[in-house]
């Protein structure tokens, strides 16, 4: 029975490893993505088993090449996660290429060529629907109306594949525009919030009854599985707290002077594609800094970037821009923020501590 | 409030799955058999290995002393019973390289005769100095797993002058149980160690830290210390590496001792329950340090108990009376699971250092494939140092250890807080223990091709001023056979 080979202490450990980090993350995104299907049935349904599907194989390719065994790195779940969360962000009749290509870029381009899991600068899942929204603006922002499951309106199997597999053949007739990209049209045609806001409903939007990416609609179900995240220690507070907090001052304050030009904090936060960044994106371990006040400065900063793009930017959405950006600074932050060694002062010199003569 | 500014005293820190409810309730087991024969390894503490003072052959008493200690920081060797010296010579040492270390081996007479009659003194009465030089004789040292001559440390609190006396009661390592136990069953004895302690260091004030998962071990520390206003029992939270120096003069005091510094620094000193029990055993009835308690438990082992067994007693003869089955044994532990030692076998003798013994079985030893790094930052949140292990591993990986050193290395104590909670198994320790000893070896190596290159110079030197000088002579022996030449032919 002796056949361990004696090393280094601690001879006892946490149950916790990777495989159960990222299942629990994927078991925090079911009710999101349960909804998303719902919302938009058998096309959102083909889309997310293509891009699933699609990023293991990828992640098998890889491995193979690079002469590693497959198995084991499939069974960790990080590739599923990784194709998880961009099949979330995607337009949820896109056709089935887009999730291919997304899977592609995202786990060849975004984790694979820089080593595997681990060493990526980027996060994955948001380089490819970067790539993609930059490179198919067309497919990328063509929104389908919510057609719950079992209502006339929603298509059936058949149709289903039909609209991944050929594309939609009126698209005009079952798509429109997402809450940010209307209000930013009619402002561009100087429109005042309380006009183009009027047919919206601040509920229905929490709820995620709304056009949107197939798993970012519900920004009350994401934000619950955030919670789930946060109380399983999977995920610590300072990301997504320092990110929704300063949306809502940044936007609160804008919001207060000019009420008719700057949407509310309640519409920015209701947006699901921030919450879900929030807690799933920005807080990637690998793309994000590793001390608290590091993670601070960069949810914060993420989220005054995805305020200024949403606000003043060219595109309605900004939440992938902003995450990439602060990515490529977290080495940087890492560099600059460490905490501070026992019995030493910030800048590594032994503190110069003595007796105080009173104390005896 | 003040417990929540406390709180933010500790810095990271784990919640370990304890482990010690199987233990905990259980008394001191007195009853172990006397071994036929004990190994007594020369050097069971921090500094110099003592020197026997006995021969093969020598008919020995209980508590006699077999080595005494050599020089400023080492400490004496004592008989754990009468018998005969078999022999002195090299025995494995209870190590995870078990490398042999020289030994006494003492044939028990079953009689455990002791010299003399115990003497009882009023430590009171006695002078500081003198509190030192018997603690040193009766062969004390740090019983918490550090073994540092406790005498030394006596001697530095006088003379440092410090003002609280801190004394760990945190236990914090899983499974262990023997400080907890001494303290519900001997609190009024560690309290007089205590006490006793306070006079050898001329100190006014002492502070018990005892966490606050051993509510019973509180309450009778509590009652013990009642009439002794300057001994403060405090309750401290559960959070493993509480145990360590800093951590707990940080939490009680609020001084931080600095990097490089002693505690003398900020003023305290810290020793162990169960060195102070020994202290009180010491002083009030000359008893050396001939015995300990020793938890053994683990998976493996089916009536895990408290076990107090003679210093040299086998390793492998306490786990088999705690009925160890061997078949089920992963993984041999002396000490705690965080920071104890692997043991290759048992066949080794327990030691002045040794707190427990674990036999654990396969499942509970953390083991499993080494998967990438996924940066989680939990290493880093739990540091109590607070370093950056997974920087300072990827750069021992990549054999840039100077860089290492650079980022904290040596400021590193091998909790294993950070392997602990590291989901992608990663043996964070492992690295950083050899990036120590390569470091160590670097070092030697370098002063070792000093040292080479400087004796080759002196050598050439040497060489140069010998051929100079019989050059010289050579020269004044052929002007001196010139000189007589030319006299010769003047004649």
């Amino acid at each position: 029975m002796l056949t361990i080979k004696p090393s280094s202490g601690p001879h006892t450990g946490s149950a916790i490893g990777v495989g159960s980090i990222m299942r629990q993350v994927i078991y925090a995104l079911l009710p999101a993505t349960a909804f998303g299907l719902y919302l938009f049935g058998w096309p959102a349904v083909n889309l997310l088993l293509v891009t699933l599907f699609a990023s293991l194989a990828f992640e098998a390719l890889c491995l193979k090449l690079a002469g590693k065994p497959a198995i084991p790195a499939l069974k960790d779940g990080s590739a599923l996660l990784t194709g998880w969360l961009l099949a979330m962000t995607l337009p949820p009749w896109a056709p089935w290429w887009i999730g291919v290509l997304g899977a592609g870029i995202a786990i060849v381009l975004g984790k694979q060529v820089y080593g595997g899991l681990g060493q990526n600068l980027f996060n994955p899942a948001m380089l490819a629907r970067v790539v993609l929204l930059i490179s198919f603006p067309l497919e990328m922002t063509t929104w389908a109306d919510v057609t719950p499951w079992l209502t006339e309106s929603a298509p059936g199997f058949y149709e289903g594949l039909t609209i991944t597999f050929t594309g939609l053949s009126n698209p005009d007739a079952v798509t429109g525009a997402t809450l940010l990209g209307h209000v930013k049209t009619e402002w561009l045609q100087k429109h005042p919030l309380s006009e183009s806001l009027s047919d919206f409903g601040t509920l229905n939007m929490w709820l995620g009854m709304a056009r949107g990416s197939l798993g970012e609609t519900s920004a009350l179900l994401l934000f619950a599985g955030g919670m789930w995240l946060l109380l399983k220690k999977i995920i610590t507070w300072p990301i997504p707290i320092s990110m929704l907090a300063s949306v809502a001052v940044i936007s609160g304050l804008f919001h207060f002077f000019d009420p008719e030009r700057y949407l509310s904090p309640v519409m920015h936060l209701g947006s699901g594609a921030l919450m879900c960044a929030a807690f799933f994106i920005a807080t990637d371990y690998v793309t994000s800094p590793n001390t608290p006040l590091g993670q601070i400065i960069f949810g914060s900063l993420c989220g005054l970037l995805i305020y200024m793009i949403r606000t003043w930017g060219g595109y309605p959405e900004g939440a992938g821009f902003a995450i990439l950006l602060m990515n490529s600074l977290t080495p940087l932050i890492d560099h600059y923020i460490r905490p501070r060694i026992q019995g030493r002062d910030r800048r590594g010199r032994p503190l110069e501590e003595k007796m105080i003569k009173g104390e005896r | 409030m003040i417990a929540l500014l406390q709180s933010l005293r500790i810095r990271g820190g784990i919640h370990v799955n304890e482990h010690k409810q199987a233990t905990a309730g259980l008394p001191i087991d007195d009853s172990f058999p006397l071994p036929k024969r004990l190994y007594i390894p020369l050097q069971q503490h921090v500094g110099k290995p003592a020197e026997p003072v006995v021969r093969v052959g020598d008919t020995v008493f209980k508590g006699q002393l077999l080595a005494h200690s050599q020089g400023l920081i080492s400490a004496p060797v004592h008989a754990p019973s009468s018998g005969t010296v078999a022999d002195i010579a090299e025995y494995p040492a209870p190590h995870p390289s078990a490398l042999p270390i020289r030994t006494v081996f003492l044939d028990t007479d079953g009689t455990d005769t002791v010299q003399s009659g115990e003497s009882a003194t009023d430590p009171f009465t006695l002078e500081p100095e003198e509190i030192s030089l018997r603690v040193a004789s009766a062969g004390v040292v740090g019983l918490g797993g550090a073994t540092f001559p406790s005498a030394v440390k006596l001697n530095l609190g006088r003379q440092n002058k410090i003002h609280t006396l801190l004394i760990n009661g945190g236990e914090c390592e899983p499974y262990l149980t023997c400080d907890d136990r001494l303290m519900q069953e001997n609190a009024a004895e560690i309290v007089d160690g205590i006490r006793i302690m306070l006079h050898g260091m001329e100190t006014g004030r002492a502070m018990v830290g005892i966490e606050d998962n051993k509510p019973e071990a509180l309450k009778a520390m509590r009652t013990a210390a009642n009439f002794h206003p300057n001994i403060e029992i405090c309750k401290i939270p559960t959070r493993y590496p509480m145990g360590w120096d800093r951590q707990l003069i940080r939490y009680l005091t609020g001084r931080e001792v600095p990097a490089g510094g002693r505690a003398t620094d900020v003023g305290v000193l810290m020793h162990n329950v169960a060195t102070a029990y020994a202290i009180h055993q010491a002083i009030r009835y000359g008893r050396p340090l001939i015995d300990r308690v020793v938890t053994v438990a683990g998976g493996a082992v089916a009536n895990p108990k408290n076990v107090r067994v003679p210093i040299g007693t086998l390793i492998s003869e306490v786990l088999v009376f705690c009925g160890a089955d061997k078949t089920r044994t992963g993984r041999w532990v002396m000490g705690g699971p965080m920071m104890g030692e692997a043991l290759p076998f048992a066949d080794v003798p327990v030691v002045k250092a040794t707190s427990g013994v674990l036999a654990l079985t396969g499942s509970e030893v953390k083991q499993g494939e080494e998967q990438p790094c996924i940066r989680c930052a939990r290493c880093i949140s739990v540091c109590p140092a607070g370093l950056l292990p997974v920087d300072m591993a990827n750069r021992i990986r990549n054999n840039r250890l100077e860089a290492a050193v650079d980022i904290g290395l040596k400021d590193c104590i091998s909790c294993g807080s950070c392997s602990y909670v590291c989901p992608s198994n990663i043996p964070l320790v492992h690295y950083f223990k050899f990036a120590a000893g390569e470091l160590a070896a670097r070092q030697q190596a370098k002063h070792k091709s000093e040292q080479t290159s400087k004796l080759i110079d002196e050598r050439n030197k040497r060489m140069e001023r010998i051929e100079k000088q019989k050059a010289e002579e050579l020269a004044q022996a052929r002007a001196a056979k010139e000189q007589s030449e030319k006299a010769d032919t003047t004649i």
